[in-house]
This record gives C-alpha cells, structure tokens and sequence, in this order.
C-alpha cells in the first residue's frame, strides 16, 4: 500500500473549513513539542499567548492594530493573486505608501491641515499604486517575470525610504537620528482605542468592497476568468494586459493605503522601523484566506494575535526571544502546508502484488 | 475528520502532563518593587546589553528581596517596542527601563499613556513628570582608549567601526581620535557606518573593509565582539567597547571602555521605592564610576599605561576636560578656541567630526 496526493474534483465547502482548523492543530502540536523540549509548558504558553493577544481589552487593540495593516497588504496580495499575477512586492508598496503620505505630511504645508490627512492617505494610495503598476506594465507589456520584479523593488523601496530619513527628510532637529520631522498633530489618524486607530474602519471597507467588486461586478468576474484560464478569457474578449495594470494598480493602492495609515496612525513620521514584514506576512495571510477578502480580516486577526501574543513568550516564560520566532515561524508552516489538502485528497492505494 | 481533531486534542493535552515542570516564569510577588528591562539585544552580545544586564543583576543584589526584575531582549526600535512598555506597565509593572536610543518617542508615549509608572530612558533627550533619562560620558574612557591606539598604530590608520551618525556616537569618534592625536600627531580614524547597533554581519563586513583599507587597530562603537574578532584573525589588535571584551576575545584586544550600571540602576531604583524620585537626566562619568577603562592588555608598554593612568586621574579630578580647545573640525576652522571648554550642550549635540577623522556625519 502507497499513499498519493489526488486532485480533488471539486473544493467543498467542509474541506475549505476543515483543513485550515487542522492544519492549525499540527502547528500548535509542533509547537508544543519544540515549547516542551525547550522545559516551558506548551499549554501555559499558549493561554499567555491567547491572553496577552485577545484576553485583555489593552492586548486586543494592540492585535488590531497589527491587524489593520494586514489585512490592508493582505487583500492587496489576493486580488493579485486571483489574476495569478505573483506579486511580492506588497512590502514595497507599503513603504511607498508610507512615503508618499509623509511627502505631503512634511512638506505641503501650503495645505490647510485639515486637509493633510485626506490628500496624504491619498497620495500613498497613489504611489503604492505607481510601485506596483511598473511591474504591472512589464508583465503586460513585455511579459517580464513579475516574482523577480516585485521582489526586488522591495528592497529598492526599503533602501530608498532609508536614503530619505537618514539623507535629505532627516528631522533638523532629531540630533541626527534617522527619521523625519513628526507630522502636524492635527493631521495624524486619531486612534479610537489604545494604539488602534480608524485604519480599522478603513480596512474593513476596503474589504466589502473588494468582496462586493469580486463577485458581484462584471469586472470580478473578468478577473476570475483569467485567473482560472488565461486563453479562454482572451478567447471571450477580455484584455488582459488592461485588466493585469489595472488589478495591480488596486493591489498596489491597498498596500499603499495599509503604509499610510501605519505612518499617520501609529509612527508619526516616517523613520527606523517602517519596514515590518507587513507585506510579507500578507502573502500568508492572502494564501490562508483562500484570497478571500472577508476571510482576510478574519486571518489577519488571527495573525495579529500570534504576532501580539508571542510577546509573552519572553515576557511571562522567560524563553529567548528567538524562541517567539522559531515559534511563529512553525505556527504558520503547517498552515500553508495544509492548502495542498483543499485541492487535493490523500489516497491509500493498494499495489497488486505480482507473482 | 472527528477523529483526528480528537486525537491532537489528546495529544497536545499529553504532551502539556508530560513537560509541565515549566520554564522560569515571571510572576512575582505583589510587595516587591517590580522592574523591567527593555533591551535593544540579548544579554548575550557580550557587549552593549550584557553590560546593562550586568547592571541589572548588581542592582538585584544589592537590593535584594524588595525588588524582582524582568527583562526582554531583542525589541526593535520601532512601534512594537511602545506595546511591549505598555504591556508592562499594565502587568504592574512598577518602573521601566528602556536601553536604546530609538524607543524614545515610543517611551515618551507610554508614559503618558502609564502616569503611575515610572520610565527611564538611556541615552535620550525627552522627558516627561515620570520619565527620566540616564547616559554616561563614555567620552572619557573612550578618550583614554584612544591614546592607547594612537601610541601602538605603526600604518598611522585606525579603523572605526559604527552604528549610526548621531550625537552619541559622533563625540565618541571625536574624544577616541582627540586621544589618539595626543600620542601621535599623525594619525588617521577612518570610519565606517553599520547603520545597526546589533549585527554580527554587518559589523564584520565593515571591520574587514576597514583591514582593507590598511587600518592595523579597530576601534567599535558597536555591540558584539565581531570587530576584534575580526581583527584578530588578520593578526591585527583593537580597542574593544562596552564590555573587556579583551575576556572574550583574548590579548588583541587592548583595552576597552566599559559600561558600569550596577550604581546608576542601585541608586535610581532605591530613590524610586523610597518615593523621592524625581524627573532627571543624569550623564554620568569615570568620576560617578558609571563608565570606566578597563584594564590593559599586556601588550601595551608600560609607558603608554602610565601616560593613560595620568590622563585618566586628571579627568576624574575635574582638572581637565576631554573637549579642551583647539579643536578643529575636517576643514580645520576652529570649533573649540585654545583655552575654552565645549559645554555640555554642545557636546550633547555633536554633529561634526575632529581633524583627523575620514569619514562624513551624515
């Protein structure tokens, strides 16, 4: 007897359901055995863990707050994703985000202040979504290798915002320490809770309207098209170059909007430590929502909360802080592991035995 | 599908029976004075946070029962250090200690957040009615260690290796190549910036850079023992920081100015738990011990050592200071006019280099 991996005919819904809860389960499980090998209680470790993210009202602003950004670049990967176009890059555009709204937060003081906020969050929507369109029209132009693209412009992104705050937007008077000059008190996004801030409402729109533009649009259903077969779209009349620039210039607006909120909301400026991995992180959260926008909130919570709750794991275990790391690292690998089971079954097969 | 929910269920709750005996947890007596530490790397660098958490551990055994510390390692200076003070504070958390430059808007904003904590903050300028800040003048030793160098070079270019342009690191440069250019006149500092506090790698990549570039002692304003390792394996010597990192890395390393937190962190801790705590900033020298020279290598000639020793007493008496005038910057336009001292204002806000010094501040 041998096992295979067999297509599944069709995703059902208890699969698409059950096999993230399971997957979830061999994380924890995993978990536990490296938790356990390193003498900490895996169980105590994680009610600290779930507590310190979800127990107290204080710890749960601070997972929403992770949370915004998240599901911000994680719905900007998904919508990527469904047209299969491999974009990467959500990092990057965060961080553009994040310049272009410190751009007009510094330096458009022509402006009323009132109008700071509205005109900067526009703007990192706009440059978050210019990072992702160059890509976008290389793909659709000359079919250039959008992973190697959005990848690298990454790192163009992180070194370029380094070259600002230490270089030419360094704050006079920060006595040389790399980071703008703080924006206009007036002009920040006012947090509602703690450090959670209205991002959140922006985040949860962003999301209904993504959900509402994907299955209830022509235009989302153009996408899906393309997404599951390239050459029957075309065969329909759907222009896929148009539809590739268009998709990433959203894709790329929602990470730039995720930067600008965090640089409004949260920094206040535009210094060390923009640069979180939040665009990262959205590839996992985009694949463990099954790039579904209502899921992503849902993922991007939970994600929060591992991010949020690891703290505990130096804080009331007394571990290293490594071990968060190793720890949230074998939390997600499972999970992403566990996708291949929705689209395919494990099946034993019995060999016949020659004689 | 039940079934194997169930059976991890079984045997997640197995594992948890079988390793129970549990990790050192922290949690603590309610009547002690409960502290935590914040720092930018673990205590295991041997370097910047090893010697606060040495500070730490005097302070516990100088205090004793009445006060229970924590610490966590390894917080970037970004938004996520704000939440990890908070949490702190509202775990009760009676004071915090923050050990980086970068967490001081994040600080600062705790502390408004936290009225009934009180928050130290090392090597920044903001305060707040329960929010001090604490430094030392590391210039001094550094100064002294400096001499050493200058003497022992033969190509006449001493490396440095360093984290980031700012006032802090900017004066040590500075009081290293003035005491440098005491010994030998000719002598260059050559820097390079890391841009970290904390990375092995980059802080290796850069000391070799330096040994490239005909450096034959490195000097560090960094966090691990990388540089003088470094520099070791090239058979070249170095000046250390933050700890004797001559104990870790062996005789190359010529002497190292040190970090001494034990009475800073003993004193403040005690005026907070008797209540007479007051908002400060305390900047502390080799005359309040809060920095020191450590001891030499054998390899340093005994005259270097008495000509260093004599040094070392004058700044301590007060007699003399390490930004006596002239001081000239790159371009050689007098800064510091023979005879007059720099204020501590301006030593504080340090943007320039001495002559001598290849490298820009920005």
């Amino acid at each position: 007897m041998r096992l295979v991996l067999e297509k599944r005919e069709s995703r059902s819904r208890k699969v698409l359901l059950f096999v993230p809860i399971i997957s979830f389960g061999v994380s924890l499980l995993l978990g536990a055995i490296v938790l356990a090998a390193s003498g900490a209680n895996p169980l105590k470790t994680y009610i600290y863990m779930a507590r310190g993210a979800f127990g107290s009202w204080s710890g749960f602003t601070e997972t929403l707050v992770k949370a915004i950004p998240l599901t911000l670049t994680g719905l900007g990967v998904s919508i990527a994703f469904r047209l299969r176009f491999w974009n990467i890059g959500a990092e990057g555009q965060f961080i553009w985000g994040a310049i272009g709204t410190s751009w007009v937060m510094i330096f458009w003081n022509f402006l009323p202040v009132q109008l700071l906020l509205p005109i900067g969050l526009l703007m990192g929507m706009i440059t978050g979504a210019i990072w992702a369109g160059i890509p976008a029209i290389m793909k659709a132009g000359w079919g250039v290798d959008e992973t190697l693209t959005t990848l690298m412009m990454n790192y163009i992104a992180i070194l370029f915002a380094e070259y600002l705050y230490y270089g030419p937007w360094r704050d006079p008077e920060g006595f040389g320490f790399p980071g703008t000059r703080p924006f206009p008190r007036e002009a920040w996004l006012p947090r509602i809770a703690g450090r959670a801030h209205w991002g959140l409402l922006i985040a949860l729109i962003a999301a209904l309207l993504l959900w509402f533009v994907l299955y209830r649009t022509k235009w989302g259903f153009e996408i899906k098209m393309i997404g599951l077969n390239k050459r029957a779209a075309r065969v329909q009349g759907v222009n896929i170059s148009r539809n590739i620039v268009l998709v990433l210039l959203v894709s790329g607006a929602l990470s730039g909007l995720a930067g600008a909120t965090e640089v409004t909301a949260i920094q206040h400026r535009l210094m060390k430590g923009i640069d979180m991995g939040y665009g990262f992180t959205a590839i996992i959260i985009a694949w463990m929502a099954q790039l579904n926008p209502i899921a992503v909130v849902f993922v991007a919570v939970v994600m929060g909360g591992i991010l949020v709750g690891g703290d505990q794991i130096q804080m009331m275990m007394g571990l290293p802080a490594s071990m968060g790391l190793v720890l949230q690292g074998l939390l997600l690998f499972p999970l992403l592991a566990g996708t291949i089971f929705s689209d395919y079954r494990l099946k034993a097969v019995v060999q016949e035995e020659v004689v | 599908m039940k079934k194997i929910v169930v059976l991890l269920l079984l045997l997640l709750a197995a594992g948890t029976v079988l390793f129970a005996q549990g990790a050192q947890e922290a949690e603590a007596a309610d009547d002690a004075f409960k502290v935590a530490f914040v720092y930018i790397g673990p205590p295991g660098d041997l370097g910047w946070t090893y010697m606060h958490d040495q500070g730490r551990l005097e302070m516990e055994q100088n205090l004793g029962d009445k006060v229970q510390t924590t610490y966590i390692e390894s917080v970037e200076e970004g938004p996520d250090s704000a939440r990890i003070m908070g949490q702190y504070a509202a775990q009760g958390y009676d004071m915090i200690f923050a050990t980086s430059f970068g967490y001081m808007d994040y600080m600062l904003e705790t502390a408004m957040d936290y009225s009934d904590t009180l928050f130290e903050h090392c090597s920044g300028y903001k305060t707040n009615d329960n929010m001090a800040t604490y430094f030392g003048r590391m210039y001094q030793p550094r100064y002294l260690s400096g001499m050493v160098a200058g003497a022992m070079t033969e190509t006449d270019v001493i490396g440095f290796v360093a984290a980031f342009p700012i006032p802090e690191v900017v004066r040590g440069i500075n009081a290293f190549t003035l005491g440098a250019q005491a010994m030998n006149p000719d002598v260059q500092v050559r820097v390079v910036w890391t841009y970290t506090w904390y990375d092995p790698v980059k802080e290796r990549e850069a000391a070799i850079a330096l040994l490239d570039a005909g450096a034959d002692i490195l000097a560090q304003h960094q966090d691990t023992t990388e540089p003088p390792k470094a520099a070791k394996e090239r058979g070249k010597l170095s000046v250390g920081y933050d700890a004797d990192m001559r104990k870790f890395v062996g005789d190359s390393v010529l002497v190292s100015p040190v970090w001494n937190w034990g009475p800073y962190y003993t004193e403040t801790i005690e005026s907070a738990m008797n209540g007479t705590w007051e908002p400060h900033q305390f900047w502390g020298g080799l005359a309040e011990n809060t920095v020191k020279l450590s001891d030499f290598s054998p390899l340093v000639p005994q005259d270097v050592q008495d000509a260093v020793l004599a040094k070392h007493d004058e700044i301590v008496s007060g007699a003399w200071d390490v930004f006596t005038g002239p001081i000239y910057d790159q371009k050689g336009t007098v800064i510091v006019p023979k005879g007059s001292v720099m204020s501590d204002g301006d030593k504080l806000g340090m943007a320039f280099f001495v002559k001598g010094v290849v490298g820009s501040v920005d």
